[in-house]
Order: structure tokens, then C-alpha cells, then sequence
């Protein structure tokens, strides 16, 4: 039986009542002895007897047909085994939570950079040879590939922009402002492979994914089969950021060629190819303006957003998502233009919306407080809203002002000087901060619990990305049955296991974990029944079950293993609240005045999201959201060439993540919260809420440092002459 | 052709396409898939081993080019239960997220610490001779072919940081 839950009211906090004490606590990755020793299997990492190996072969032309493949040069290699294309073939991969095959275009060409063929051969140096060897007729048709060629579809609500300039021509300081962000890759550090085999019609994927109750859909849609039909294994997958939420077309590549060939095929995208075809960011154009009364409070706000997308996918980054909600002001209004190019499709890429759109809202804030003459903390503390400023629904657990304060002390914000106040020889210092909100949702998920003398296991086909769900699933599930968490064994990423939200949106924690939390609450009451006593008198603690003045060991109370499974969706705290994690970031930045460089010194981030399940896992998601902010303002630019749409910036030595010499020691800090109205565990996602306005609080420092702001980002050497330059510095 | 390579301590002969790299010939033909594939292009140090005890992206080196060579993958540094003192120090400090990375990061980490033993200067060190004191500008400067995109820098180099202290005494005491 299934216990069904929905999220309609506070839950009592159970986790806190509970006596194991292994929540919170910052316990080791129990998957990390495998991923330190090179033994965590990865998707492309399996032998399989007889596999044969794919390359895929993307198009070169930004919009056409294929008329025809000549393969007879790739005939003449030993061991070539043939090119597979055609209907099934996916143009790219699936938008998140698509649950459906995404666009197979057939023949058609709609970006430069879209596979249309795959090669296998024995080996992969064969079938990378054979890939050389296509001979591709094209048939080219005209092609938007310049932003400024681009058709706009325009969303605004025209009274709500009539407020805002209404109230923007009466305030007493106003912020008109445009910020530039450029498009960015997830470039997760393993590419994108898949291994297919088939038995009989049964299909075994081995692949690297977010969300494989999504992805098996996608798959037995793409495929022509039923879900029944397909298993997904994602044990380890090495990061996702977004890149990999949904099904991608290596594959129904190695699919279609695994079936043919009757023999298990591995296609894995070279680096180039992840970064010529799987989802970016978009670039986006974002004008800002902010009206606020003489004491610096907003009266209006516009957070109007220019972006781009291919024809027939229907994402489009949110970009002003936190620009909603973090900050009061009446009159809101919020426009976005989104334009149409025969470039690589955007889609989700870690903190859709907040990670350009605080970079650029927090910036505004930041021109605000020169404005108005405020400090910029206390311009934020005098506009947190009592309420969603635009639907006037009440905040669950807001921890903003908090945070806020606790990071300014951490930091000693106070020693921050005026503009370009500060130089140590060549270098201009300075400091600088920002605000940081993500929405925290509840998505559909379900895991089973079985107990075993004093040993469980937890089974769902949750995926971990590096996102920690192997510590935290385990340690809940120990915390609620008073074991250790060394007794605990998480089973993951398989689709044979219950469903789970998958890694997604910052809301895989709170969803999985919940019905982690659920079912063994489920155990919790099946252990009392054995104990003949009430749920409430039961304490569970080293695997000990005590009631009243019976005490048993769990190893001999559990003669025959129990299980329980549960699924959590969401109810009526969704309407009734909103809910979000929130932080603040401190940084202090060192910009040479001569080459522009920039250096992050010190960065100190503070939030508040709920409880935090382990705060060693947690952590690390913070920093590594931080470490994001800080590519995003400083380095990360997918370039493309607007005469060809080709992406130009397509590998790790022109794309350029942040490494370790960018990147300081970072502090961060988690303030005590419990959010009742998130889920039961009280737990909202940390995964996207360190990016977002990390970035700005780096080039609100550089602003500070320098005297000049910087619009146009990432702030790179060059911009950063040019603007000093530009302003006779 | 016959390729014979000394890998973690053993003798394997191997029938090798010239093509082969030796990160392939590693992750293919040997089944020691710790050594990661992150780029295949030298830029993201996933791929890093030792040979001959000095770190490679081996992605950049063909097997025929490392013929007789010693080669050691993070496989060869410890296993499940028995770990390393840097493998643990990993896992401690939280040095990685997905993991992918990580393999390249602790070899890169193992030939970093001997190149500094050996007195090797870099870019940010105060001198060209004489001792280097392992700084965190140190670590990160010598550790950045070697890309994390989890951005688990901070407890990458905490725990190269805490084995460098180790292994530098560790140092003082073999030379006393
Ligand atoms: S795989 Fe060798 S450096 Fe990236
Ligand atoms: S741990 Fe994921 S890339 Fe380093």
C-alpha cells in the first residue's frame, strides 16, 4: 500500500523530536569512498559484451535539409557498421519535465550544431574516422542567426506598465538602466552518453540524466515504445546544472543503432558537441528601472527582458522570477521580448531566471543605493515586503532581513569604503553585495522504505548530480528509524524504483525526501503495532525501539523485513503561501587598474532555506552556486558567430568556468529556519539559491572598487578598459 | 600494435590501434574507467594520471607514446576501505560533488605535491629556489588545469591543503 500525501497544512516538525541526531549533521558523502577511488560507475562507463561504438555527426548549416548521406568512404574502414538517422532522431534534447519526445525534425536542419546521424563502428577511433568520412548534401535555406535580425514575440501587460511610469515620473529617484548577460553553457564536467541495450523489446539505457521518471516518457515516446518497454540507469551522473533534465538525442541515437545491430551501442558527445547542442542559457537584454520615495523606497519597478529561442520550444528563461517577490514597490510590471534564431535552443540551465536576472536586478538596487544615498543593506532592509508584493499571498519562513544582517556582520561591511576609496599599488578594492532568492516548490515523488533488523534501505529513482541525495535520503531515513546512518542504503537513479521529482529546480531534496520522511513515518507506526504500543510513545534511537517500559532490539524486534512506500504532491500551502529560500552575499574584489583584471578576494554568503539536511552536502551546493555567480559576472561568454550562428566559444580553453585560481575560500553560513509550510521535513532547495545574485555582488564591489559600472557582462578585461577608459580613468 | 604499459603496479600487454589514447586504452581496454573523459582536448584535467611519476592528461598522450612507461590511476591510490590519506581528506572536506572531476583532481593533486617537494616553482611563488610553503594561492595556482565545474574548489584544496602538511613533514622525516 501507498501512503498519498499532499501538502495541505503545517506538519508537525517530527525531525526535530526524533532523538538518532544524524539530520543536520555534516556526515561524509557515504557514495564518496567510490567516487574517490575511480570507482562510481558513470553513464559511459559500463562493459558490455559486443558494444559497439557511436559518434554523432552534427550539421553544419544553420537551417535546410538533409538531401543525402554519402557513407561509402566510411565503407572502406574495417569495422564500420553503419549511419543511423531519420524519423526518430531527436533535433534536441527535451526541455525539463517535457515528459515527451522533444522535436525529431526528420531531415530538417533548424540549428547549426543539431545532430542529424550517428556512426557506429567496432571501435571508437573507427567510428570517429567514419564520422570524418560523411559526405553531407545539404540543401540551405536562409537563416536567422544575428540577434539583430531577429522577430520579437512580445508579452506585457500594458496597464501594469502604464503604472510604472506613472509612478516613475513622480518619484524622487529613479534607476533607468540596461544590462547585458551573455549566453551560457552548463558544460558539466562529464559529457552526455548513453549506452542502449536491448533485450528482445525490452530497452536498458544507461545514461547520464536528471529526472529519469521524465526521461523514460521521452524515450518510449522517441522510440515508438511503451513505458513498460524501457529502464533507465542513472546511478552517478557527473553534474547536470540543468543540461541534463531532459532526454537527449545521443540517446535515441545509440537506440535506434543498438536495435539494428542487435549488439549494445555507447555513443558519448565529444565537448564541442555538448556545447554545440545541448540547451544553453539564452543572452538576454535587460532594462531596469526603479522608482523609490526619498527614504529609498520602491514605488515602481519594470524588469523588462530581452532573450532568444528557437522556433517550436516553448521555454523561455525566467528572468525576472525573484524580481517578483524580493523587494516591495506597488507598481510592477514586468516585459519580455523573445526573439526567434536558428541558433542552439535555450532551456534550463541552473537557476533559470534568477542567475541573469538578479545579476542585473541586484545591480539596479546597488545604483539605487548611490541614488537615494543609502547604504545598499539598509536599502534592501527598508523594501523587504510584508507580502508577495504582486499577489499580496503571505510569505512562509522569510529569512531575508536576517540573513542580510547576519552576512554584513560576518563580513565586516562596515570597514567598506566610498567609490574607488581604496588602492594597494595597481590594484582598486573594493566591496560589494547583493540579495539572493529562489521559489522553493514541491514536486510529485515517491520512494519505498524497507526495513530489515536494524538495517534499511531506501529505494527511489531519485538521481544525485553531486547534489548530496545519497547522504541526505539515508540520513533522513535513519534520523526517523534511529539507526546510524552507516545502517542506511540508498538505492537511486533506476527506473524499476519508485518515481521520483528527479534533480531539478532546486526541488529534489525537499520532494524526495519527503516521501524519504513519509515512508519511514509509515515504518514508524508499523514498529509501534509490533511493539503493541501508540506511534507518539514510541523512541527509536540506535536501533533500539523503546515504549513505555519495553525496550527491544530492532535486529530482533524486525523478524521478517518491512516495507513502506510513499508519494508527496502538492496542496493547498502552495496557494496559501510563498514560498522561497533567501540569502544575502558579501564580496570583496581587487580590479587592476591597468589590465582590467579582476580578482574575488573574500566572499561571504549567508542564507536561509529551511532545514538544512546536511550541512556539509548543503554547503557545497552553496559554493558551488556562488562559484557560478562568479563566472557569470567575471568569464562565462558563449560566443556565436551572428554571420553563421555557429557557437564559437565551444570548448573548456575558450568557454571559461571559473578554476581554481578564480576562486577564493568561501564562506558560508546557514541560519537555524524551519519552513512548515515547504513540505513536512521543513526543508526548502539550496542547489540554485547561491547563484542568484552572486554575480552581482561581485561586480557591485568592482563598481565600488573602481568608481564606474559596469553594464555589459561578463565583466572581461576588455569591458572593464573600456569603461575605464570611457569614464577618463 | 603491441603496446606493454606498467599500470598501478601490474605488467599489461594490450593490442592497441595506433590511435588509441592512453586515456582510452585506460578507460576501454583496461577497464579502469577512474580516469575521466571531461574534454578529450586537454582543457579540463579529468583525464590527469602519473606516468612515470609525473602527472599527463593522458587524453593527450597516445598508449604507443607511453610504452614502457609506469602509470599510476587513481585506482592505484587506495580502495573503498583502504583510501589514501588524500582520497580520505576528499571525502572529509567534501573536495567534489558528481565526482567526475575528482579523479583528475587527486592525481593531479598526488604529482602536484611531489612537483613542490621537488622544489618546482609556479607563477605565483615568492621565489624561483629554495623551499615552497603550500599556500592556498599556491594549491589553487598549480591546481588549475584541473576544472570542477561542481566548483568544489574550496574542499579541494582544504584537503590537499591538510595531506600537504602531512606529507611535507612526512618529507622531513624520511630526509632526517
Ligand atoms: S579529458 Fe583530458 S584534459 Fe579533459
Ligand atoms: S565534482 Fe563535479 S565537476 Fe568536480
Amino acid at each position: 500500500m501507498t501512503v498519498n500525501f499532499r501538502m495541505d497544512a503545517p506538519q508537525p516538525r517530527l525531525l526535530d523530536q526524533t532523538g538518532q541526531g544524524v539530520i543536520h549533521k555534516p556526515l561524509d558523502r557515504p557514495e564518496g569512498p567510490l567516487k574517490v577511488s575511480g570507482r562510481a560507475t558513470y553513464a559511459a562507463e559500463t562493459h558490455l559484451p559486443g558494444m559497439a561504438h557511436g559518434v554523432l555527426v552534427t550539421a553544419s548549416i544553420a537551417r535546410g535539409h538533409v538531401e543525402a548521406i554519402d557513407d561509402s568512404a566510411a565503407h572502406e574502414l574495417e569495422g564500420y557498421l553503419g549511419c543511423w538517422n531519420g524519423e526518430r532522431f531527436l533535433r534536441n534534447p527535451a526541455q525539463g519535465m517535457a515528459g515527451a519526445a522533444p522535436v525529431q525534425p526528420g531531415d530538417r536542419v533548424d540549428f547549426r550544431g543539431q545532430p542529424i546521424a550517428v556512426v557506429v563502428a567496432e571501435t571508437f577511433e573507427t567510428a570517429r574516422d567514419a564520422a570524418r568520412r560523411l559526405r553531407i548534401l545539404y540543401s540551405e535555406e536562409d537563416a536567422v542567426t544575428d540577434p539583430a535580425e531577429a522577430e520579437f514575440e512580445t508579452k506585457e501587460d500594458a496597464d501594469a506598465a502604464r503604472a510604472v511610469a506613472e509612478a516613475l515620473e513622480t518619484a524622487a529617484h529613479r534607476i533607468d538602466a540596461t544590462y547585458t548577460t551573455a549566453s551560457h553553457a552548463a558544460a558539466a564536467m562529464e559529457p552526455h552518453a548513453s549506452i542502449a541495450e536491448w533485450n528482445g523489446d525490452q530497452l536498458t539505457l544507461r545514461s547520464a540524466l536528471q529526472m529519469l521518471r521524465f526521461n523514460a516518457l521521452e524515450l518510449a515516446d522517441a522510440m515508438g515504445l511503451e513505458r513498460g518497454q524501457v529502464r533507465i540507469l542513472s546511478p552517478y551522473v557527473g553534474g547536470g546544472f540543468g543540461s541534463k533534465l531532459g532526454l537527449g538525442p545521443e540517446a535515441v541515437a545509440a537506440s535506434m543503432a543498438a536495435r539494428d545491430l542487435g549488439r549494445p551501442v555507447r555513443v558519448a558527445m565529444t565537448r564541442q558537441q555538448v556545447f554545440e547542442t545541448v540547451l544553453r542559457r539564452s543572452e538576454t537584454v535587460q532594462r531596469l528601472r526603479l522608482a523609490a520615495d526619498s527614504g529609498g523606497r520602491l514605488t515602481a519597478l519594470a524588469h523588462d527582458n530581452r532573450q532568444f529561442q528557437l522556433l517550436g520550444e516553448g521555454f523561455a528563461e525566467p528572468v525576472p522570477q525573484a524580481s517578483r517577490f524580493l523587494y516591495a514597490g506597488a507598481a510592477r510590471s514586468y516585459r519580455q521580448d523573445l526573439g526567434r534564431m536558428h541558433r542552439t535552443p535555450s532551456g534550463s540551465v541552473r537557476a533559470p531566471g534568477e542567475a541573469v536576472g538578479q545579476l542585473a536586478m541586484e545591480a539596479a538596487m546597488d545604483e539605487l543605493a548611490d541614488a537615494v544615498g543609502l547604504d545598499p543593506v539598509e536599502l534592501r532592509l527598508r523594501n523587504i515586503p510584508d507580502a508577495h508584493p504582486g499577489t499580496g499571498t503571505r510569505f512562509s519562513a522569510h529569512g531575508l532581513e536576517a540573513c542580510l544582517i547576519d552576512g554584513a556582520a560576518r563580513f565586516g561591511w562596515d570597514r567598506r569604503a566610498g567609490p574607488r576609496a581604496r588602492q594597494e599599488g595597481d590594484w582598486l578594492i573594493g566591496m560589494g553585495m547583493a540579495g539572493a532568492a529562489r521559489p522553493n516548490m514541491l514536486v510529485p515523488s515517491e520512494a519505498r522504505v524497507t526495513l530489515a533488523g536494524d538495517r534499511a534501505t531506501v529505494e527511489t529513482d531519485m538521481t544525485d548530480i553531486g547534489t548530496g541525495s545519497y547522504a541526505i535520503l539515508s540520513q533522513i531515513a535513519a534520523e526517523m528509524l534511529g539507526l546510524p546512518a552507516e545502517n542506511v542504503t540508498a538505492r537511486l537513479g533506476d527506473t524499476d524504483l519508485p518515481g521520483a521529482s528527479g534533480s531539478g529546480g532546486s526541488f529534489g531534496a525537499g520532494s524526495s525526501g519527503s516521501s524519504v520522511f513519509l515512508a519511514a513515518k509509515d515504518l514508524r507506526g508499523q514498529i509501534a503495532a509490533l511493539m503493541g504500543a501508540a506511534e507518539d510513545g514510541l523512541t527509536l534511537k540506535d536501533g533500539l525501539a523503546r515504549a513505555g517500559n519495553v525496550e527491544k532490539r530492532l535486529a530482533d524486534l524486525i523478524a521478517e523485513p518491512i516495507a513502506a512506500t510513499a508519494k508527496i504532491e502538492k496542496g493547498e500551502m502552495a496557494k496559501e503561501t510563498h514560498q522561497s529560500g533567501y540569502g544575502a552575499h558579501f564580496c570583496e574584489v581587487a580590479v587592476h587598474a591597468l589590465t582590467g583584471e579582476i580578482r574575488v578576494r573574500r566572499f561571504e554568503g549567508t542564507f536561509a532555506a529551511g532545514r538544512i539536511l546536511n550541512e556539509k552536502t548543503a554547503r557545497s551546493q552553496c559554493i558551488g552556486g556562488i562559484v557560478w555567480g562568479i563566472g557569470a559576472a567575471l568569464t562565462e561568454e558563449l560566443v556565436h558567430d551572428a554571420r553563421t550562428g555557429q557557437p564559437v566559444t565551444r570548448d573548456l580553453a575558450s568557454y571559461h568556468v571559473p578554476a581554481h585560481a578564480d576562486v577564493p575560500q568561501i564562506g558560508v553560513t546557514f541560519l537555524q529556519e524551519r519552513d512548515d509550510a515547504a513540505n513536512p521535513i521543513q526543508a526548502k532547495g539550496v542547489g540554485e539559491l547561491g547563484i542568484s545574485g552572486a554575480g552581482a555582488a561581485v561586480l557591485n564591489a568592482v563598481a565600488n572598487a573602481t568608481g564606474v559600472r559596469l553594464r555589459d557582462y561578463p565583466a572581461t578585461p576588455d569591458r572593464v578598459i573600456a569603461a575605464l577608459a570611457a569614464a577618463g580613468l | 600494435m603491441q603496446i606493454t604499459l606498467t599500470v598501478n603496479g601490474e605488467t599489461r600487454d594490450m593490442d592497441l590501434d595506433p590511435r588509441v589514447t592512453l586515456l582510452d586504452a585506460l578507460r576501454d581496454h583496461l577497464r579502469l574507467t577512474g580516469s575521466k573523459k571531461g574534454c578529450d582536448h586537454g582543457q579540463c584535467g579529468a583525464c590527469t594520471v602519473l606516468m612515470d611519476g609525473r602527472r599527463v592528461n593522458a587524453c593527450l598522450v597516445l598508449a604507443a607514446m607511453a610504452e614502457g612507461a609506469e602509470i599510476t590511476t587513481v585506482e592505484g591510490l587506495g580502495r573503498p576501505g583502504s583510501l589514501n590519506p588524500l582520497q580520505q581528506e576528499f571525502v572529509a572536506c567534501d573536495g567534489f560533488q558528481c565526482g567526475y572531476c575528482t579523479p583528475g583532481q587527486i592525481m593531479s593533486a598526488t604529482g602536484m605535491l611531489a612537483e613542490a617537494r621537488d622544489g618546482w616553482p609556479s607563477h605565483v611563488s615568492e621565489s624561483l629556489a629554495g623551499p615552497v610553503a603550500l599556500t592556498d594561492g599556491e594549491i589553487a595556482e598549480r591546481m588549475s588545469g584541473n576544472l570542477c565545474r561542481c566548483a568544489a574548489y574550496p574542499g579541494i584544496r582544504q584537503a590537499i591543503s591538510n595531506c600537504a602538511g602531512t606529507s611535507a613533514e612526512a618529507a622531513k622525516e624520511a630526509a632526517e
